[in-house]
């Protein structure tokens, strides 16, 4: 009762919050600009002459490598900056109900932004014959993504009460996750690590799975996957809050 | 009831809250007085259920505050130190999330807030944010959330820190209104604040609860209290004298001496009051008494007393 009650408070608290100051809107802006720069221009949407959305999805992981620790650095950093964070676990609000609103928030937001690119695949539709399955399984693809990104600059957020700090911490983790299973880092790995070894590391990192789910390739695996990276970061954020008050 | 037992807080090897213990019942108002980093937060924050304590025990109203801090708060009203607050959201929005919070919803919530809103004396600020507030306005947006769920405890941790007299004065008068039926902890070093509101006071230092009383019975305990200050008509040598044979009396300084007009001190052997025996001596000789004035005893110097001795190491108490 209070778990669903304090959650949608929170979540409406946080989702008004990025309303009410320019966040969102910088943030909206951005990130359909760049997804749109990066699609049509460096990867040349026109030229390849394909009517899929692989040059749009391609550039997610690393646009939200950025944008999405922005998005999550203010979640527990202002709330410790600011002290309202002793408000609001005075109020017999709990760190899983708090983390819960927070994240619901902050995910949704991150949804809309990214149906806001609706224009591209509707462009892809207009100019040939895409396959919408792979279209959805790319968006379904890009969302848990953005899920497990926003985890992370949660779990960093938590650490700090200085937004900067949890943005770089963010970020670095980001890049691990990408970077671990990335094709020239895992190449290079190879050349001197046993192959379990390179596996292992690369089994952690965002880009195999979302390399397969982008292909059209909905494997429960992948959503294992997501799911875990994204709960274990909730967890260790629980880990902190509940270290500072005790719970 | 407010039930603090053995109450123990440790950061590393500093010893913040060491061994405190009280009780508290309803209709009190008790000051928590202390100089700064003597423990006062660190204890509201425990019986608030923010920090867990080292070891002890903190129970309201029957509810085990360490064990189940979520059914204790919901009795607790508690306004933290520095007053934190969600700058961006506007007065009305941010008592509304606290009320859903609390646990109203729909039409409920909305009567709830405005409740508070015109309780509180909000109403001409409830749409601004509350980044544009004046201090005074931002201390009372942050006592009107500790009110939306009518609690029966409210802990208020330095409440008046940092406004101006008319905005003391309003926070004050709201306090005293809300004291009959609640608990009030109120935690302070304005020492005006506890004679003005607080039917009883405490003292804490260097972690240790120093002082237990009522604010009159602790003024007593002033070195001053009692000390007689009386103007006096007579000839200097002989007003010296008759004062000091009156039996209470342990000393007698004369602050001023003139031809006809004496001004002297009586300081009392045990705190007694001497204006009666005074004033008999006086009118015995004829002398005209033209001022009396006895020292009610300061606060500030009891405070001073108790506390300040810390930091030179002595412990007084």
């Amino acid at each position: 009762m209070d778990m669903l009650s304090h959650g949608r408070a929170i979540a409406k608290r946080e989702w008004s919050a990025y309303f009410n100051s320019p966040v969102a809107y910088i943030f909206i802006v951005i990130f359909l600009v760049l997804a749109g720069f990066f699609t049509f221009s460096v990867s040349g949407f026109y030229e390849v002459g394909q009517a899929d959305l692989r040059s749009f999805f391609f550039w997610h992981p690393w646009l939200y490598l950025i944008l999405v620790p922005a998005v999550a650095m203010r979640l527990w950093a202002e709330e410790r900056r600011q002290g309202t964070i002793e408000l609001l676990f005075t109020t017999s609000v709990t760190p899983a109900q708090a983390i819960a609103g927070k994240m619901a928030a902050a995910w949704a937001f991150l949804g809309l932004a990214l149906l806001l690119t609706f224009p591209i695949p509707l462009t892809a539709g207009w100019l040939g014959r895409p396959d919408w399955g792979v279209i959805v399984s790319g968006y379904v693809a890009s969302f848990l993504l953005a899920g497990a990104y926003l985890a992370v600059g949660m779990f960093t957020s938590a650490l700090t009460r200085n937004q900067v700090i949890s943005f770089i911490l963010a970020v670095v983790l980001g890049l691990f996750l990408i970077l671990a299973g990335f094709q020239p880092v895992t190449d290079l790995l190879s050349q001197w690590a046993p192959g379990w070894l390179v596996d292992g590391v690369a089994a952690f990192s965002f880009m195999p799975h979302y390399e397969a789910m982008q292909r059209g390739v909905l494997d429960a695996r992948d959503f294992v996957y997501f799911a875990s990276v994204t709960g274990f970061m909730l967890f260790l954020t629980h880990l902190v809050l509940g270290n500072r008050t005790g719970r | 009831m407010i039930k603090v037992e053995h109450l123990v807080k440790k950061f590393g090897l500093r010893t913040a809250v060491n061994d405190v213990s009280f009780r508290v019942e309803k209709g009190t108002v008790l000051g928590f007085l202390g100089p700064n980093g003597a423990g006062k937060t660190t204890t509201i924050r425990m019986i608030a259920g923010y920090l867990p304590p080292t070891s002890g025990a903190v129970e309201v109203n029957g509810i085990d505050v360490v064990a189940d801090p979520v059914a204790a708060q919901k009795q607790i009203g508690y306004m933290p130190e520095n007053t934190p607050l969600y700058d961006e959201m506007t007065v009305e929005a941010f008592l509304n999330f606290l009320a859903e919070i609390r646990g109203f919803a729909g039409a409920d919530r909305r009567r709830q807030a405005d409740a508070i809103i015109d309780k509180c004396m909000l109403s001409s600020v409830r749409h601004q944010p509350i980044e544009t507030l004046s201090k005074g306005y931002r201390r009372r947006t942050c006592l009107a959330q500790t009110l939306i769920h009518d609690p029966a405890v409210l802990l208020l941790d330095e409440p008046t820190e940092g406004l101006d007299p008319n905005q003391k004065q309003v926070v004050r008068e709201m306090i005293e209104r809300m004291a009959q039926n609640k608990i009030i902890v109120l935690s302070t070093h304005v020492l005006e604040e506890v004679e003005a509101i607080c039917s009883r006071v405490m003292i804490i230092s260097e972690g240790r609860l120093q002082v237990d009383s009522r604010p009159g019975d602790l003024k007593k305990r002033a070195g001053g209290y009692n000390t007689l200050t009386i103007e006096v008509v007579a000839p200097a040598a002989e007003a010296l004298q008759a004062f000091a044979e009156i039996p209470d009396v342990a000393e007698v300084v004369s602050l001023s001496s003139g031809s006809e007009k004496q001004v002297l001190r009586l300081v009392p052997k045990d705190r007694q009051s001497l204006a009666v025996r005074a004033i008999e001596v006086a009118s015995a000789r004829r002398w005209l008494v033209t001022e009396l004035r006895s020292d009610p005893g300061r606060l500030d110097d009891v405070f001073r007393q108790i506390t300040i001795t810390d930091d030179v190491g002595r412990k007084t108490a």
